[in-house]
């Protein structure tokens, strides 16, 4: 069980100045996200593109942001739990319990919900006969290619995740590659491997089908994929792998007694407080009259939150609001004074 | 102002007034039309405010910039008729534009 003063769910830029904040004030905290990186929807979703209109900031792109705050936190000690979703959220006492779907608990007083539209999950197969064989026969990663060896895998995609796997697992598989459209947004020089390979019929490639139908009882036997002119083929198929990229789900925070709309979790604007005393909610994932979805408006909450953080981690001591220009303190913990 | 009409994946309609210069997206957020998500906001970097647009609608669009193409492969059940509405900005010439909401987004 860890005790932390503040956990923050969401490792992007809202979540990441959160910490910062807090750990500014003296008070300790810890990070969860779902990804396997920290960033959120800047590294997830437009680590290329800039964005415009963050203070002081006349252009950057989403990864150099999040570079800029990590860079930031770099004074600071803060453990981050990455690839980890929190699942419970139970009031014990004065404290939350929290538990993630590893198995990592944590007791704090304050839990700060930084979680954008929710977390990262795979776009998964839209027909429904697809459900009884995931994780069986049809997958979204791979965590072990090996069970692939020698047997026939079809593939869903036109990334660079579909790619890669379609070029890799085609020394050892037969590797059929179904995808929507002619174009692959993949890297050219993967493209040009993959069209090299189907041309040599190391893969078996069908473009302008999707997936229509997963046939078999218990186990997966064959797959019908339906062109766009309507056309029907059948192909045998021992497993199969769909990357569609990610997408966003609310998940679990749906379950812990929060008053929310929409997607939305309803705070004030004071604490940012939800209406559940010690749970807070910044960034995208909060509303309240006049709420503007910008990275900016994260930070202000985030600050915010920080502060309503301190009374209930440190109930018998006062706050004292202090500059980084002249507190002593302050400048003690960014490591600018011994 | 335009009309623009949303059908529901369970059939239901709504029609209404869009001010010009705000996106199909925008109206259908605004006007708390169910059926559309727009996670990202109109950024282009999610695929939640997927519609399919009527055949005599579609080529009359503004072409699909790069990577809205890339953006529908990630959308749920996308087919050859289908846009981003976030991308479809309203107009005069746009007036009568009817989009059709896909059973879910995510």
């Amino acid at each position: 069980m860890i005790k932390t003063d503040a956990l923050i769910i969401g490792a992007g830029p809202t979540g990441l100045f959160t910490a910062h904040q807090l750990k500014l004030i003296g008070l300790n905290c810890e990070v969860v996200d779902n990804l396997d990186k920290i960033g959120g929807q800047c590294i997830e979703l437009y680590p290329d593109k800039p964005i415009y209109d963050i203070p002081a900031v006349p252009e950057c792109t989403g990864e150099e942001l999040t570079n800029n705050l990590i860079n930031q936190l770099k004074p600071f000690d803060i453990k981050f739990h990455l690839s980890e979703r929190v699942e419970e959220v139970k009031k014990n006492n004065e404290n939350w319990q929290v538990k993630t779907n590893k198995g990592t608990e944590f007791s704090t007083p304050n839990i700060i919900i930084a979680g954008g539209v929710g977390s990262f999950e795979p776009r998964k197969f839209s027909p429904k006969d697809c459900e009884k064989f995931e994780n069986k026969s049809i997958f979204y990663s791979i965590k072990d290619k090996s069970v692939f060896k020698g047997k026939t895998v079809s593939i869903f995609g036109g990334g660079d995740s579909a790619l890669d796997w379609a070029i890799e697992l085609s020394k050892d598989s037969k590797v059929n590659l179904i995808h929507r459209r002619d174009e692959f947004r993949g890297a050219q020089a993967t493209v040009d491997k993959m069209n090299d390979l189907a041309k040599n019929e190391k893969i078996n490639l069908f473009t302008k089908y999707q997936l229509k139908k997963a046939n078999g009882q218990d186990n997966l036997e064959s797959i019908d994929i339906e062109h766009d002119n309507k056309d029907v083929k059948n192909l045998k198929t021992d497993y199969v792998l769909g990357f569609f990229g990610l997408i966003m789900q609310l998940g679990p925070i749906a379950n812990w007694g929060l008053n929310i709309d929409k997607k939305t979790i309803n705070v004030d604007t004071e604490k940012f407080e939800t209406n559940q005393k010690g749970i807070y909610a910044v960034g995208d994932i909060c509303t309240y009259p006049g709420k503007l979805k910008l990275i900016l408006s994260g930070f202000h909450e985030g600050a915010l939150a920080a502060r309503a953080c301190f009374k209930l981690a440190r109930p018998n001591e006062k706050y004292r609001f202090e500059f980084t220009t002249t507190s002593t303190s302050l400048l003690k913990r960014l490591g600018k004074k011994e | 102002m335009p009309k623009i009409t949303y059908i529901e994946h369970n059939g239901k309609i709504h029609s209404i007034e869009v001010a010009n210069g705000l996106t199909v997206m925008e109206g259908a957020v605004q006007n708390n039309i169910p059926g559309i998500d727009a996670d990202c906001g109109g950024s282009m970097a999610c695929a939640t405010c997927h519609v399919y647009v009527k055949e005599e609608w579609f080529n009359k669009l503004p072409k699909k910039e790069d990577g809205e193409e890339d953006m529908l492969d990630m959308a749920f059940e996308p087919k050859k008729n289908s846009r981003l509405s976030c991308q479809l900005m309203v107009s005069d010439q746009l007036d009568g534009l009817v989009v059709n909401l896909p059973e879910k987004q995510v």
